[in-house]
């Protein structure tokens, strides 16, 4: 690790590197919470109100609302996992490898 | 002397019959045993064939122990997604969530959707950090700054105990699976599964394992939709008049489109979707998946991937249990034990999906699926005995015995041998344990991985002043709190200890809310008290472990050939 003390140091001291850590700490925690908020929230409607799950989509129906949601859960996880992706493959990196660069790796 | 004979001709069709009911009531689906299917042992034919053809073509990629691995790191994104999907979507999986949702409807999806959320937590949190600290397996990343043996002694009793569960169920449901599709013996399949999977991972180390699992996701997942096309078909693609026909039919009738038994109360809601979700962020062969791909960009497009499909997967799962519900009544003399729908699916609950695949594709179809579901837990098993053989070889033999100066040939060695003895072990599991509920095994991996695996990798990457102290006593307290926990549950103290029903101490499904945060808890408070001079170098290491985990730079890169 010693050979690359000065790169380290650099990189530490680049306020890129502090902005891009702190840009994308803040977005992995909104997106984490965001997961978080939409499946323990619909385990824990499940839990409190499975009545109102069960309520049917239409009259004469039999489809319940509860399954479009829990689909709509599924579509959820796929979206927002993709969009952090896209993100962080393009935005973040190109502002990890400017703090590389600059920091002559 | 004539007396004699009757006398011993009479007891000895006594037995007989004490033994056939003996069996009847430990699995229906043997009372029956099904006429061998020759399709099905056909087409896994095939696919052990072709799959071993590609292990020898691995063979000669698998030279050192970067090859054995990660094969190289030299997989796409796009390909270790589907490798990643291919050892998620297990048979129990698969065949269990079928099956919850021919039994229970809407249980079924509830179900699903918790084996999918962990998906985006292991990408905003872990892909990107694993792969640029680590190299071969998740204890490279946990022990990044930290003393290597107490670590990565945690680590390797983690992975193997979580390996250790997971196989067990894989091992059980290859048995299950044998007697309904092929009318052999369990333990037939449970030793040919063992003897196929060392042929995989001995040769073609992690190159022939991914190719398994590839082919066998991409197996998995055309017939799926070609079955869940099959059953929407029926129904002119409205969902509604698919419902419809269910409740219909179903002896539960409307229940089935509500939430059902599943959850039960919200702390045991809670607790299971934990598990679920923050377990996958600590299953070892699913962690170790992300050190085969050449860089951190290629890392998270192998989750994305990874979670498209796995959530593709679930969808038609629940496409597929309804599918059963309607299509299977329709012929109980073929799929119901005794032609009486009261009885049961032949070969039990979890065979939903396997009738189906006869009710809409015929034997061909059917003999496809068979393969398939076959080949699905040759592969998932592979898996998990490489990231076993690397926690014993990688961990445990190079580093902490030989404490890092063992060569690649050594180490090479020792994953070899380690891969026969899981192989081996794994197929006496697998007798020991024909009984077991499969599903809850899987459960328990969940458990322990959420609780002991994943604490000590998210504070040991994200915490600047988690020591090695904090995490292994955190680690072994999360550990040893998920199992005995699930021991004092209703599904082991009454289940399979026996005890009175309402005896188990632990009233929830699941230890995870209070084993995870207890693992967390105590990593923070044994690190904050931890003065020793070793927790301050380490401390001052975070700084330099930010950087690479953050920018990637001195990540390790994929071997040149």
């Amino acid at each position: 690790m010693s050979q690359h003390t000065d790169s380290y140091a650099q990189i530490r001291n680049n306020p890129k590197f502090q902005s891009l850590i702190a840009k994308r700490n803040s977005y992995s925690f909104i997106m984490t919470s965001l997961m978080m908020i939409v499946y323990f929230g619909y385990i824990l409607l499940i839990a409190f109100n499975k009545e109102w799950l069960a309520t049917k989509l239409g009259a004469g129906m039999v489809t319940s609302i509860g399954i479009p949601m829990g689909l709509g859960v599924i579509l959820f996880t796929i979206i927002i996992t993709t969009i952090y992706v896209r993100r962080a493959n393009t935005e973040f990196d190109a502002e990890a490898a400017q703090v590389l660069k600059e920091a002559g790796k | 002397m004539k007396t004699n004979t009757k006398y011993i001709l009479s007891g000895l069709v006594a037995l007989l019959a004490a033994g056939a009911a003996m069996a009847a009531g430990a699995d229906l689906g043997n009372t029956t045993k099904q006429a061998t299917n020759w399709t099905a042992i056909a087409m896994f034919g095939a696919f052990v064939g072709f799959t071993l053809y590609i292990t020898k073509w691995a063979a000669g990629k698998t030279k050192t122990a970067a090859d054995f691995y990660t094969a190289g790191g030299g997989i796409t994104g796009f390909q270790n997604g589907l490798a990643i999907a291919g050892d998620y979507m297990s048979a129990a999986s698969f065949l269990g969530i079928s099956g919850l949702v021919f039994a229970n409807g809407f249980d079924g999806l509830i179900f699903s959707i918790g084996w999918l959320v962990g998906w985006p937590i292991i990408t905003f949190l872990m892909a990107e950090r694993l792969r640029n600290l680590g190299k071969f397996t998740f204890a490279d990343v946990a022990a990044y700054r930290f003393a290597q043996t107490p670590v990565r002694s945690f680590a390797a009793t983690g992975s193997l105990v979580v390996v250790a569960f997971y196989m067990i169920a894989q091992m059980v449901g290859a048995g299950q699976l044998i007697k309904v599709l092929f009318g052999l013996e369990y333990t037939y399949a449970v030793i040919m599964v063992g003897i196929i999977m060392m042929l995989y991972v001995l040769f073609g180390g992690m190159t022939a394992t991914t190719w398994v699992q590839i082919i066998k996701a991409v197996m998995l997942l055309t017939g799926a939709t070609f079955m869940a096309v099959s059953v929407l078909l029926q129904f002119g693609f409205s969902p509604e008049a698919l419902f419809a026909k269910a409740v219909e039919v179903h002896s539960k009738h409307d229940a089935i489109m509500s939430p059902g038994a599943l959850i039960k109360d919200p702390i045991s809601a809670i607790s299971v979707g934990m598990a679920l979700m923050f377990g996958t962020a600590g299953l070892p062969h699913i962690l170790m998946r992300f050190f085969t791909v050449p860089s951190a960009k290629e890392a998270r497009k192998s989750v994305a991937w990874a979670t498209t499909w796995i959530g593709y997967f679930y969808i038609l799962t629940f496409i597929i249990g309804f599918g059963a519900i309607v299509n299977l009544v329709q012929n109980p003399g073929e799929f119901y034990v005794g032609g009486e729908i009261a009885k049961g699916l032949k070969g039990g609950g979890n065979m939903a999906a396997v009738h189906l695949s006869k009710a809409v594709g015929g034997d061909l179809f059917l003999g496809f699926i068979s393969a398939v579901a076959f080949a699905t837990i040759l592969a998932v098993v592979a898996g998990l005995t490489l990231s076993g053989a690397s926690a014993v070889s990688h961990d445990l033999y190079a580093t902490v015995f030989k404490k890092g100066q063992a060569t690649s040939e050594d180490e090479l060695r020792v994953s070899k041998i380690t891969t026969i003895c899981l192989g081996v072990l794994a197929v006496v599991l697998g007798i020991l344990f024909e009984k077991e509920n499969v599903a809850y095994m899987v459960m328990l991996a969940f458990a322990i991985a959420c609780s002991a695996n994943f604490p000590v990798l998210f504070m040991s990457v994200l915490w600047k002043n988690c020591t090695t102290r904090g995490a292994t006593v955190g680690g072994f307290v999360g550990l040893i709190a998920a199992v005995a926990l699930t021991v004092m549950s209703a599904n082991v103290w009454e289940a399979v200890l026996g005890n009175p029903k309402g005896s188990a101490p632990f009233p929830y499904s699941s230890p995870a809310i209070f084993s995870m945060s207890l693992a967390f808890f105590t990593i923070w408070l044994v690190s904050i008290l931890d003065n020793s001079e070793q927790a301050k170098k380490e401390r001052a290491l975070f700084p330099d472990q930010l950087i690479r985990s953050e920018t990637g730079l001195g990540a390790s890169t994929a071997s040149s050939h």
